[in-house]
């Protein structure tokens, strides 16, 4: 079976302003949405408390909220948790409170004081200051893989495209935070997880661009940089859609199966895939050809007596067309 | 003709044979065991197996096996009711001092054993525990520090009959206020002579001589890393009192502590029971009186106290106390340099060895002891309400000859066993002055949470195994089944180089898992996309999966290389829940790269390199 035929040819680089617009506009929105409604950080990141119950039959939340009134709460929050019967009890952390760590059992004793059936599941408490240095370090991972990857493509590639690669990375971290910030998505260590994981694979799909647009670059003789890039995307096109497809069908399964601590994880990689796949295809490329790669960039150090790769002529439906 | 060098094949073979064989104890799921501990972590004796042998025979109750290590033994029993029963019975039967506690035994098999094959361990999320964080302060511990020298100067100074104005604190550093030069000139030789520990530096006053001195860095650093290991040998003596079959208590970071109890359900007493205390005391013996005799009639000397021996033996204790946890800065288990007997090496501070020095030297030839208190944590029930208490345990844990009058360091010998002298300086040293701890986070899944999650873990996997298999058999045809078998080799090699490594299982283990399924078709897909372009392209089959293969390799390389950056930054970085995702994605890479560039290729190869009239690929 093959969906997509050998003689396609999308003009990719054509709608590329298309493309920018509708990356500006959701990007706007995502930025948008950062700062006004802000991200939805978790427990690992604020610190605080998490309890979370099993109760025999679904509960009132209005009971459950009474409960922890009576037994001298104020500042919680009670939720579902995937399902009814699953209760989630939060609390902010206290700076001054030093011993947060018994608030749990506090909070479970007046919870069983009035349903005795109930069931611990999980409870997790996060020191104010543990939370930060999770922060800090979620969000030196990010500038640290982004900048080890800048080098590698440097290293491998040359820097325009490395600089296209990250300008591409950047792209997607800031769409899928913005769509998670929209979404008010709980962003929790997972979810930091799931986007150094789409940083991960969007950088695989534009590494194999650039890396296809590399061969062309080097074996075509006609073709200006807009028409070769072209060339290599239509090329690739079938690859990063099957690729694209396996790894969405897996991340799907993980959604509806895995269970709902799983869940923002899940939903972050499943929105990062798309966004690497657009990404890689309208992004990567674009910014590298911005830059103004030439060939001669990529072309290897001649030495003699070693074989030249053979030189083929720019197919037909490929010449003449400029990225406009 | 496609064929591959024979020792390809040979390494396919080795790597598949070793994937299968080091995947395998993971099938083989868990026997119900009993295991017992000594309740001060300390070896077990060697005639153990043989007494719970008997306590068994005796009790009726029938066991698969018995394994005696020296720090535990395991007993199997093949079903959960046995199990119990088997608990039941060896509490009663072995006492106070061991800790019985309900187990999951791998039940890999003996061949399986021997190869050193066992199964994954699962995460905290997987099969439920408790995971605290603990941060042991070390402010407090620098104050303590400061003080024993304090202490330490003043004595110093009126033995030399220095006159000094004050000896005080001041923030990190300690400041000595003298009257004259020529005294801080004598204070300076005294001190540089007798605290080495310290850095000092000569300061003058609006109307004083000073000496500003603080901790040397390195003394610092040591002070620090005994403190924590001190907390450490502590928490460790706390835990056993849990039951806990295979607790964690590692390091982490300078002054952090993770202690995690796989199987713990009630966090309220795993607190409580991490949170008490113990000190020890050094004594005089009353040699005066005869405990035997107080014991039985119950009059005490006046001036002394009752106390009991580990083996039961009353003894009588003098009412003053020479020398206490918190004066002991080290014990250390060792061997006498001139007899090679096993000895216990102690430091004392200051005041301490002032004070052992007193009593020494007027009590040669006399005993002295060494008391173990506890304030244990219990729960009773009364009037069907739990009530938390505290009990105090008190013990005699040695009673030895003062030989000669020493002071701040000295040896107890004429322990039996190096056993007994390790023994000895751990009791010690968990009853030294440790640094205040405090929890700041705690984790902890409930049983049922975690069989959800691994029943949820688990279908994921299977079911994005599957649509994937499905999807890849009908797009690439023969070629897509070929990518389906590098598929399934790759979920095995990634659990056995989970199992080998002994890595931990977490929930985002899983998640790395299935994401790497996704992925590592993608080496495949770029291969056959590579094959079928060199098909249109109007090359003979055999030639396209000879460029195929070869073209494609230089994009996997980097492709894979550059995740594997962003996965090995993931591992550097990230803290539990990422670090097992990190880890699983890292070996999926390495493990998808090697099935799809060889395996694939051999199996290709097995079908299509020997036609040499090959007209068309099913791809």
């Amino acid at each position: 079976m093959q969906i997509i035929k050998p003689d396609i040819n999308i003009n990719f680089m054509g709608q590329r302003k298309l493309a920018l617009v509708l990356s500006v506009i959701i990007l706007a929105i995502g930025v948008a949405s950062l700062f006004t409604r802000g991200i939805n950080f978790g427990l690992d990141f604020t610190g605080g408390t998490l309890i979370e119950v099993g109760y025999p039959a679904a509960p009132e939340l209005g009971d459950v909220r009474q409960a922890l009134t009576d037994a001298g709460f104020d500042d919680f929050t009670v939720q579902t948790f995937g399902a009814a019967r699953d209760i989630v009890v939060r609390m902010p952390a206290d700076q001054d409170d030093e011993s947060g760590a018994d608030l749990s059992t506090q909070v479970l004793r007046a919870l069983s004081a009035q349903e005795p059936g109930i069931e611990l599941r999980r409870v997790e408490f996060v020191g104010p200051q543990v939370g930060q240095e999770l922060a800090e370090q979620g969000g030196l991972a990010m500038l640290y893989a982004l900048f080890g990857i800048l080098l590698y493509v440097s290293f491998r590639f040359q820097w325009r495209f490395a600089v296209g690669a990250v300008a591409a990375l950047v792209h997607d971290v800031l769409l899928v935070v913005g769509i998670l910030s929209l979404f008010q998505v709980n962003f929790d260590l997972t979810v930091v997880a799931a986007i150094l994981a789409v940083i991960g694979y969007s950088l695989n799909d534009t590494i194999v661009l650039y890396d296809r647009l590399r061969e062309n670059f080097r074996i075509k003789r006609k073709g200006t940089p807009t028409e070769l890039c072209n060339l290599s995307i239509n090329q690739m096109l079938g690859r990063t859609l099957m690729t694209s497809l396996t790894t969405l069908l897996v991340l799907i399964a993980l959604f509806y199966f895995g269970g709902e601590i799983i869940h923002a994880f899940a939903f972050t990689l499943i929105i990062g895939v798309i966004v690497g796949t657009y990404s890689s295809i309208y992004i990567a490329g674009n910014a590298a050809i911005i830059l103004g790669v030439t060939k001669q960039d990529l072309m290897p150090v001649e030495k003699e007596g070693e074989d030249q790769p053979d030189m083929e002529v720019l197919p037909e439906r490929f010449r003449g067309r400029q990225g406009t | 003709m496609n064929r591959f060098p024979p020792w390809k094949y040979a390494l396919l073979v080795i790597a598949l044979g070793i994937g299968l064989v080091y995947s395998l104890p993971n099938l083989f799921g868990d026997d119900p065991a009993v295991q017992v501990s000594s309740l001060r972590g300390f070896e077990l004796e060697r005639d153990m197996p043989a007494r719970i042998e008997a306590a068994m025979g005796n009790a009726g109750i029938e066991f698969d096996s018995i394994e005696f290590e020296p720090q535990r033994l395991l007993v199997r029993l093949g079903n959960v009711d046995r199990q119990a029963r088997a608990a039941d019975v060896l509490t009663d039967a072995l006492g106070e001092d061991y800790v019985v506690a309900l187990n999951l035994a791998p039940a890999t098999p003996p061949w399986l054993r021997a190869l050193r094959a066992e199964p994954m361990t699962l995460g905290l999320d997987l099969q439920g525990g408790v995971h605290f964080l603990m941060q042991v302060d070390m402010d407090t511990a620098r104050t303590q520090q400061l003080e024993r020298f304090v202490t330490q100067i003043r004595n110093l100074l009126r033995d030399e009959q220095i006159r000094y104005r004050s000896v005080r604190m001041d923030r990190n550093q300690i400041v000595t206020e003298l009257r004259s030069v020529e005294d801080r000139e004598r204070a300076m030789r005294v001190l540089g002579r007798q605290v080495e520990e310290l850095v000092l530096e000569t300061r003058d006053g609006s109307e004083t001589f000073n000496i500003r001195a603080s901790i040397d860095e390195d003394v610092l650093r040591d002070l620090q890393q005994t403190a924590l290991r001190q907390n450490i040998t502590t928490l460790r003596n706390r835990v056993n009192e849990l039951g806990v079959s295979e607790p964690i208590i590692q390091q982490q970071g300078a002054d952090r502590i993770v202690v995690q109890l796989p199987g713990v359900q009630d966090p309220a007493r795993a607190k409580q029971v991490l949170g008490s205390t113990a000190t020890v005391e050094y004594r005089g013996v009353d040699e005066q009186n005869d405990p035997f005799e107080a014991h039985r009639t119950g009059r005490v000397p006046p001036q002394s106290l009752l106390y009991f021996m580990r083996n039961g033996d009353p003894i009588l204790l003098s009412r003053t106390v020479i020398a206490s946890g918190d004066n002991l800065i080290n014990a250390q288990a060792g061997f006498d340099s001139q007899t090679g007997a096993p000895n216990v090496v102690v430091s004392l501070d200051g005041p301490g060895a002032r004070s052992m020095l007193e009593h020494t030297s007027q009590n040669v030839g006399n005993r002295m002891a060494v008391v173990f208190i506890e304030h244990r944590p219990e729960v009773r029930e009364e009037n069907g309400e739990e009530i938390h208490t505290t009990r105090r345990v008190e013990e005699v844990i040695s009673a030895a000859v003062t030989r000669e009058p020493f002071g701040g360091r000295f040896q107890t010998t004429g322990l039996g066993s190096a056993t007994e002298a390790s023994q000895l300086a751990m009791l010690l040293r968990a009853g030294a002055l440790a640094a205040p701890m405090q929890i700041i986070e705690e984790r902890t899944v409930g049983p049922s949470l975690g069989q959800d999650n691994i029943d949820q873990g688990f279908r994921s996997v299977i079911i994005g195994f599957i649509l994937v298999l499905i999807v890849m058999a009908i797009y690439y045809k023969v070629f897509g089944l070929v990518a389906n078998i590098a598929l399934t080799v790759n979920l095995v090699l990634i659990v056995a180089l989970l199992s080998l490594l002994g890595a931990t299982l977490t929930l985002p283990g899983i998640a790395g898992i299935v994401l790497t399924v996704g992925m590592a078709v993608d080496a495949n897909v770029l291969i056959y996309e590579r094959i079928r372009e060199e098909l249109n392209n109007g090359n003979s089959p055999q030639a396209a999966i000879r460029a195929g293969y070869e073209k494609a390799f230089s994009t996997i390389a980097d492709a894979n290389v550059t995740t594997l950056i962003a996965a090995v930054v993931l591992f550097l970085f990230g803290t539990g829940p990422i670090k097992g995702f990190a880890v699983t994605l890292s070996l999926g890479i390495v493990t998808s790269m090697f099935t799809a560039i060889i395996g694939t290729r051999a199996v290709v190869h097995l079908i299509y390199g020997r036609k040499k009239r090959l007209k068309a690929l099913a791809i």
